[in-house]
Order: C-alpha cells, then sequence, then structure tokens
C-alpha cells in the first residue's frame, strides 16, 4: 500500500510559438492509501496541472501516474474532482447534480432505491440535506462547494482530487468547511489530494505538506510530514509549538526560499493547452526572472 | 404565468381588481399605460397630419381614420363571407333533403364553397406558411447548430458557408425554388398546393442562420468546467449533450429563434407577393394591382396587422423561451 497513487517523473511542456514551454519538470510523488497530501506552492507554480495530470484532464509529456498499479491516461470517476468554483450544473437540484454523478457510476450496481438512499447519504454526510431539492443559485457559496463534495465522495473515488476547494469562500466560511471535511474524512479515511494557497489549511488538514517550486519547470520543492495528532481542532492547535513550527516551516518556504517577484494576473488551470501556452508566453515576455502568475477567475 | 409570459403590464390591473394598495397600483398604470399610450397618440398625430400632405395618383395617403375604416370594412366582408357560406351549405343541405325525401336511392353531394378568400383568411394562411417554415429550419437548424458548436473543425468548414449563405435575399431565392419546386413536387392533386410549398421553403433558407450560428456558439460557449465533469463522470455523447450541452446552449439558441422568427415573418410576405401564393403579401400585392380608392388604406391596415402579428411572434418565442429556460431570474427582453 505504499504507493497507492504514484507520480513517476511527470513533466509537461506546452507548446507556444516561441517552442514548448515547460511547466512541470520531473516531479515525482508517491500518495498512502488515505492519506491527505497538499498540495502548495505560489500561483501559476503548476499545482493545478499536477491536479489535471492525475485527474487525466491532461497529459504528461513524459512520465506518468499510475493508481493501484493502473496507468491514468483518462478523466474518470475513481479519482473524482472538487473544482474551485463548485462546477455544479445550474439547471439541476442539489439532488440531481450529486445524482447525475451517482446514476453514472453506480447504473448497473444499485437500483433506483438505493441510489436516491445513497445520494441522500451523501448530502447529509456535508450536511445539505434541508437544501437538497434547491438550485445552485439559490444557494450561498459554501454550500455550492459543499454540494460539489458530496457530488464527489458520492461517486466513491479511489482518489478525490481538490482543487483549492474552499479558495473562492470567506475565511469562517472556509473554517466551518475545513472541520466538515476533517469530519468526513475521520469517517470515510479516503485518499486526498487537495491544492491550496492557505498554509493553515495545508498544515490543519494534511498529513503531507508537499511544496512546490516556482514555474517554469516547476516541481517539488520539500515534503513536510505533519504529524499533529487527530483530531485537530483549530483553536487548541494555534497555540500548539508543533503546529507553529510547521506553519513556520511552509511559511519560511514560501516566502523566503521561493520568493516570487513580480505577479501577473490569472493563473492557468489547466483547462486548455493553449489558454496555459499563451500564458505562460506572457511569463516569458517578463523582464523581471522571477515571475507568477497570481489569482484567479472569479 | 402572468411574470412567465413578461405580460408585466397586466399586473396592475390584476392586483387594483383584487384591491391590493389601489393609489400605488394607479401610479404603477400610469407609468406602464399612460406613457407608452401617449407615445402611440403622438404617432398617430404625425401620421395623420404628413397622411393629409401626400397626394397620389389614388388619392391622399390614408391617415389613421380612413385606415380604421377599411379595417372594419374588411372585417365586415369577412363576416359577409362566412354568413354566405353558411348560406351556401344551408342551401345544399335543404336541397339534398328534398331530393332524399323525393328518391331514397339518392345519394347526396356536398359541393366546396369556392367563395374568395377574406382578409383574416389571408392572415391565417400566411400564420400557417410561416410556421410552417419558421418550424422546418428548426428542425434543421438546431440539430446543425449543436453538431457544429461540439466540433472546431466541423465549425471551420461550415463558417464560410453560413456566411455565404445569411445575407442572401428571399427574393434571389425564390425564383430557384419555385423552379425546383415545380420539377420536383409533381403531382395530379396536390395535397398542399406548390405556391405553399413554394413560400414555405423560402422562409426556411432565409430563416436557418441565425438559428445555426446562435446555437453552434451557444455550444461551443459551454463552460470549461462544466466540460470537465462530463469528462470526469465519463458522460456518454448523448448524455453529454442532453444534460450539460443543451441547458448551457438554450439562451443563445432562443435568441437565434426569435431573430429567426422575425426574418421568417419578414421573408414570408415578400415570398408571397412574388410567388403569389395566398397570404397578406399577395394581399398587398392585389390590392396594388386593384388600385381603387380603398387600395391604399387597405395596404396600410396589413402593414399594421403584419406589425402587430410579427410583434405577438416574438412575445411568443419569449414566452416559450421563459418556460424552457432554467434560469428563471434572467432578464429576457
Amino acid at each position: 500500500m505504499s504507493n497507492y497513487l504514484d507520480i513517476s517523473k511527470i513533466s509537461i511542456d506546452f507548446p507556444t510559438p516561441e517552442g514548448p514551454f515547460r511547466a512541470l519538470d520531473q516531479l515525482s510523488l508517491r500518495i498512502r492509501k488515505g492519506e491527505f497530501v497538499s498540495l502548495i506552492g505560489h500561483s501559476g507554480c503548476g499545482k493545478s496541472t499536477v491536479l489535471n495530470i492525475l485527474a487525466g484532464l491532461l497529459r504528461a509529456t513524459e512520465g506518468g501516474v499510475a493508481l493501484e498499479g493502473k496507468e491514468v491516461n483518462e478523466p474518470g470517476p475513481d479519482r473524482a474532482v472538487v473544482f474551485q468554483n463548485h462546477s455544479l450544473l445550474p439547471w439541476l437540484s442539489a439532488f440531481e447534480n450529486v445524482q447525475l454523478a451517482v446514476r453514472q457510476v453506480f447504473r448497473d450496481t444499485m437500483s433506483k432505491a438505493e441510489m436516491r438512499d445513497w445520494i441522500e447519504r451523501n448530502l447529509r454526510l456535508v450536511h445539505m440535506e434541508h437544501a437538497m431539492h434547491k438550485r445552485p443559485h439559490e444557494l450561498s457559496g459554501g454550500m455550492k462547494q459543499r454540494v460539489g463534495i458530496a457530488r464527489a465522495l458520492a461517486m466513491r473515488p479511489k482518489v478525490l482530487l481538490m482543487d483549492e476547494p474552499f479558495g473562492a469562500l470567506d475565511a469562517l466560511t472556509r473554517a466551518h468547511m475545513q472541520d466538515s471535511l476533517m469530519e468526513i474524512q475521520r469517517d470515510l479515511n479516503n485518499t486526498v489530494v487537495m491544492i491550496t494557497h492557505d498554509v493553515d489549511e495545508a498544515v490543519l488538514l494534511s498529513d503531507r505538506i508537499v511544496m512546490m517550486t516556482n514555474g517554469p519547470a516547476a516541481t517539488i520543492g520539500e515534503v513536510l510530514d505533519i504529524n499533529l495528532p487527530r483530531p485537530r481542532n483549530r483553536v487548541t492547535l494555534a497555540e500548539d509549538s508543533g503546529y507553529n513550527h510547521l506553519r513556520q516551516q511552509v511559511l519560511s518556504f514560501l516566502y523566503e526560499k521561493q520568493r516570487k517577484v513580480v505577479e501577473i494576473p490569472r493563473e492557468p488551470t489547466g483547462n486548455t493547452v493553449e489558454e496555459n501556452a499563451n500564458r505562460n508566453v506572457e511569463t516569458n515576455h517578463t523582464a523581471t526572472g522571477l515571475v507568477s502568475r497570481s489569482g484567479r477567475r472569479a | 404565468m402572468i411574470s412567465i409570459s413578461q405580460q408585466t403590464w397586466l399586473q396592475p390591473w390584476i392586483k387594483l381588481a383584487r384591491g391590493e394598495r389601489p393609489a400605488q397600483q394607479l401610479r404603477s398604470l400610469s407609468r406602464t399605460l399612460v406613457v407608452p399610450l401617449a407615445g402611440i397618440a403622438a404617432f398617430l398625430l404625425l401620421w395623420a397630419v404628413a397622411a393629409g400632405q401626400i397626394n397620389t395618383s389614388l388619392g391622399a395617403f390614408p391617415g389613421p381614420q380612413d385606415v380604421w375604416q377599411q379595417g372594419g370594412a374588411l372585417l365586415d366582408e369577412h363576416a359577409a363571407e362566412r354568413r354566405e357560406e353558411t348560406a351556401f351549405y344551408e342551401r345544399q343541405r335543404e336541397r339534398n333533403e328534398q331530393r332524399q325525401a323525393q328518391d331514397p336511392s339518392y345519394q347526396p353531394r356536398l359541393f366546396p364553397y369556392t367563395g374568395s378568400s377574406t382578409y383574416i383568411d389571408q392572415i391565417l394562411t400566411s400564420l400557417v406558411t410561416v410556421t410552417a417554415g419558421f418550424v422546418l429550419a428548426s428542425l434543421l437548424a438546431i440539430p446543425l447548430g449543436i453538431v457544429i458548436g461540439l466540433s472546431n473543425t466541423l465549425y471551420r468548414a461550415f463558417n464560410p458557408v453560413i456566411q455565404l449563405l445569411k445575407p442572401v435575399s428571399p427574393l434571389a431565392w425564390l425564383p430557384l425554388v419555385t423552379m425546383v419546386v415545380s420539377a420536383v413536387y409533381v403531382s395530379q392533386d396536390p395535397a398542399v398546393p406548390k405556391a405553399f410549398i413554394t413560400s414555405m421553403i423560402t422562409v426556411m433558407l432565409c430563416c436557418l442562420w441565425p438559428t445555426v450560428i446562435n446555437t453552434a456558439v451557444g455550444v461551443a460557449s459551454v463552460d470549461g468546467d462544466l466540460t470537465n465533469v462530463s469528462r470526469v463522470l465519463r458522460l456518454g455523447w448523448l448524455t453529454h449533450v442532453r444534460t450539460i450541452v443543451l441547458p448551457s446552449a438554450i439562451p443563445m439558441m432562443f435568441a437565434g429563434l426569435r431573430t429567426s422568427l422575425g426574418i421568417a415573418w419578414m421573408v414570408l410576405i415578400a415570398a408571397e407577393m412574388l410567388a403569389q401564393s395566398p397570404g397578406l403579401g399577395k394581399f398587398v400585392w392585389d390590392q396594388f394591382q386593384n388600385g381603387s380608392s380603398d387600395s391604399l388604406s387597405r395596404i396600410m391596415v396589413a402593414v399594421i396587422t403584419i406589425g402587430v402579428i410579427g410583434f405577438l411572434l416574438d412575445r411568443l418565442m419569449l414566452t416559450l423561451q421563459g418556460l424552457v429556460s432554467w434560469d428563471k431570474s434572467a432578464d429576457l427582453r
């Protein structure tokens, strides 16, 4: 079980008019079953690209990913993704959004009644049973993200991929969501890869924090084991010296070893290769050596 | 239903009838009713004044009053024609009964009434033709738009042809359509007249494009994140189109359909005029050829009718869009 999810030497090149642009270089990581791993790094360092490769939405130019010994080369519900901007279908209710996923994954193995139970169970898990039949536009940002998580969990994925799941939420809602996620993790013990910008979030939730160097040719800078006992409580941890030490280590990596100089708006989401390529070109044209792109679509 | 059909002007009346805060309803009425009515009144006044200044070989240009009169006359003619028709069938029935009474072996025959078609008949014919052409165009345009929108390559392949055909006037198509219909649609006892087919196909050819283009653009601009959701779920092509592509494309699709219906209605009038197929266009042409002192007023009646029907068709599409669209909060106008 030591290498449940095996990322070996993945590199990715995006084509640009000036030739290929290497966004990721030789990144390797092994993730155990049931482990919660956070990827942290400055905007534009290629975190999302890694996640998209794990999801199968992008293909690595070199190297590859194996999940339980099988190569990952296309998207699939065994690697459910929680997108940053919830990505719920606006014309379907919360229930129907989860239903779409459940139908797709369990259509041969579950009866109609079982499916309904399973959908409701997952919505209860994220505390959304009261608003099951509301459409996304009737829900707050946090509630939408809860439904997004329920949808992903309902696929019973082998790996749960979360792309800055709470990045668009206000601080209080984010804290609630993190607590909910820890609670769910305690019960389900999923294997999770989460991308984050937020140092506190990373330390609070993770078993391991993977810190990425800045692009181009980004790769893993340091890996930090978080041995804090669970359940973790954000209030008591605030005064915990172990917690603060870990936090300080991440901060020092981000702001001393990998300091960024120029900020260019928008970060590649890995949705389209062309988009990424264009933005990468912008980066190359910037006069300063150390550059970054920050901020995502609102 | 009232809000869905965008009939907001009705709301104050309903509330007034219910006795809900009459003062406020009256204020709302003055805003929604009095101002537009004042606009219409100003227009009528301008029209009346201008009409008196224009003299044609058929007399002065008709003012609102003449048009109103002729509108009434056209309705009277319609009523008279209908009376005539009923009387005709009544006479036949009586005669048949008499003959059957004299000779029980007599097989009664009913001759169809062949009176001239009235103004109302012409309107109905036009509506049937435009509906047929528009429905046919939509049935072709929506699937085509979806297919083109889903594939960049197909879009690039079709786009030049569509852009080329889009601005072609119905009058250019009409002779070709007429010839092709005459050659292809050969039947001793045609179920539908040739002229109807010709107008319908011309309408279809002209109103196809806005729907195709808008549907394609709507389909192509589906949110990338939603497409990723579909990929992660491994939705089949049909499910992907049904659950993700179509709902996202509906607003654009309806924008196209509305434009198409507007074009269809405009094209129809021209096609009927030129193809001499029954309908409002032919009515206008016949009046023009007729050249009586009433002709111009009658043409003006047709102009106003065409405008009102065009407006109502647009409202109908808007209502339909409101019913189909998932985004009930969208401001449709």
